[in-house]
């Protein structure tokens, strides 16, 4: 086994002041949207506490001329943080792959246009290797108490259930899946443990899942009892002064093999 | 000045930006002349063995890295697939050969009846089999980042530097011959330890 991963989530959107400019927000169950500051500065916290990963979602994807932002924030990023980093939010074509990655992404995450088009999976596979392409899965319960995949940031309902659609993406070549729970996004009670449970023992591609991470021990739950590769957070390195190298330690001293 | 070979695929940028980083003189080489003026080559690469060697061949770099790498001897890094194509043949979507640097091919790691995940992607503690200048100030067991399903065998035990554990499967984690080092893991993706190892490739004499 590789290490088991750490990764802080940066959620993107176009600032309220400047809609020409991307920010670092918060959320909660996709909604409550709170403005928290400049996604590159945060970027260097983390590579100095010595984070995996970066997972980039601009959430807020409306024209076409926000990949370019999120393209040009990517740029700056690479220039000093040399770490992986997945890039997503609003990707729909091969054109939008290939100017994330020349931009310095390693990863790129797709989700509503996956589901519409599976075979962007398939083609960005063959193109770029299957590494290269997340697959984003965001789900939650409905009324009737069963999960369902949703799509446009928690609007539109799928039919799929998130273990069916996890297999159907892995079958079309996706390297990678990102779970969130948008009924636990944000509220710091602890990660979706079946949901992360069932979609990583169906599948033989790494498990991130995210939504919910409110104290180590979630991440360390997210490991031990849903049996993911790598686990991310927002709020949780967003909002508090916790910092990555306080909860790594407890991660690692409750036996779970991260980096130390 | 360093040149990354641009055989048109992939993300060359991080590592662009890594040896930037590092205050060196680096270049993209998009035609074979632009070797010339280099001293140190990288042939980066993430993707397919086939697509990959084919598009060196297309672009016209096969004789001219030939010439600059073999004949003149410059210094030359390999990354992940970049390593991978230095081979005799890869078992990537059908059989293909490669450059034919290493006594070596290229096959996908064996995972058949275990819980290990394909791609391999993270970080994984890296055992140097001897010590070796390129490692200068990083010990033994550091962690770097890795993502691959395909990996270098050898035929030549001496051309492995370093290996790491991925579940019974001891995978070739860099290879060495004379000028030519590649490693399988990312040192532009492994923080402090990859640019310290970017770094001694930089200095190293061969």
């Amino acid at each position: 086994m590789s290490k088991l991963r750490l990764i802080p989530k940066l959620q993107l959107k176009p600032a309220s002041y400047n809609s020409n400019k991307l920010v670092l927000v918060v959320t909660k169950q996709f909604d409550n949207i709170i403005e928290i500051g400049d996604p590159v500065s945060q970027s260097k916290i983390f590579q100095d506490q010595v984070s995996d990963e970066l997972i980039f979602i601009n959430i807020d994807s409306k024209n076409r001329q926000e990949i370019s932002l999120l393209a040009k924030i990517i740029s700056e990023v690479s220039e000093e943080i040399f770490m992986p980093l997945t890039v997503g939010g609003g990707v729909t074509s091969i054109e939008d792959f290939r100017l994330l990655l020349n931009n310095g992404a390693d990863k790129i995450s797709i989700n509503s246009a996956a589901i519409s088009n599976p075979d962007l999976i398939r083609i960005a596979a063959e193109k770029f290797g299957s590494q290269c392409v997340v697959v984003s899965i965001d789900y939650k319960k409905d009324e009737n108490n069963k999960y369902f995949v949703y799509t446009n940031g928690g609007l539109n309902k799928t039919s799929y259930d998130p273990i069916e659609w996890a297999l159907i993406a892995q079958r079309y070549g996706a390297g990678e899946l990102l779970l969130t729970s948008i009924s636990h996004d944000g509220m710091k009670n602890g990660l979706d443990l079946y949901i992360t449970n069932e979609v990583s023992k169906a599948v033989n591609i790494p498990v991130i899942t995210s939504g919910g991470c409110g104290l180590a021990k979630d991440f360390s739950d997210g490991f031990k009892i849903g049996k993911a590769s790598a686990v991310a957070a927002g709020s949780f390195f967003a909002h508090r002064d916790q910092n990555f190298m306080q909860t790594r330690s407890q991660i690692y001293n409750s036996g779970v093999n991260i980096r130390k | 000045m360093v040149g990354i070979v641009d055989y048109g695929m992939g993300n060359l940028l991080s590592v662009y930006n890594a040896f930037d980083y590092l205050g060196e003189d680096v270049k993209i080489c998009k035609v074979p002349e632009d070797f010339e003026d280099t001293d140190h080559i990288v042939i980066p690469g993430v993707g397919a063995f086939k697509d990959c060697i084919n598009l060196i061949s297309e672009n016209g770099f096969i004789d001219k890295l030939h010439e600059h790498v073999i004949n003149k001897g410059k210094p030359t890094l390999g990354i992940c697939l970049g390593m991978q194509v230095m081979a005799k043949k890869g078992y990537e979507f059908g059989v293909h050969d490669g450059l034919g640097w290493f006594d070596s091919e290229v096959k996908k790691i064996d995972v058949i009846n275990t819980d290990l995940k394909l791609p391999n992607i993270g970080w994984n503690e890296i055992n140097q089999t001897y010590d070796h200048p390129l490692f200068d100030g990083i010990s033994n067991m550091t962690d770097f980042y890795l993502v691959h399903s395909y990996f270098m065998q050898c035929n030549n035990q001496s051309d492995i530097l370093a290996t790491y554990q991925y579940g019974q499967n001891n995978i070739t984690a860099a290879v060495i011959k004379n000028n030519i080092f590649a490693t399988q893991f990312h040192p532009e993706k492994s923080q402090d330890s990859g640019l310290k190892l970017l770094s001694n490739f930089i200095k190293w004499n061969p």
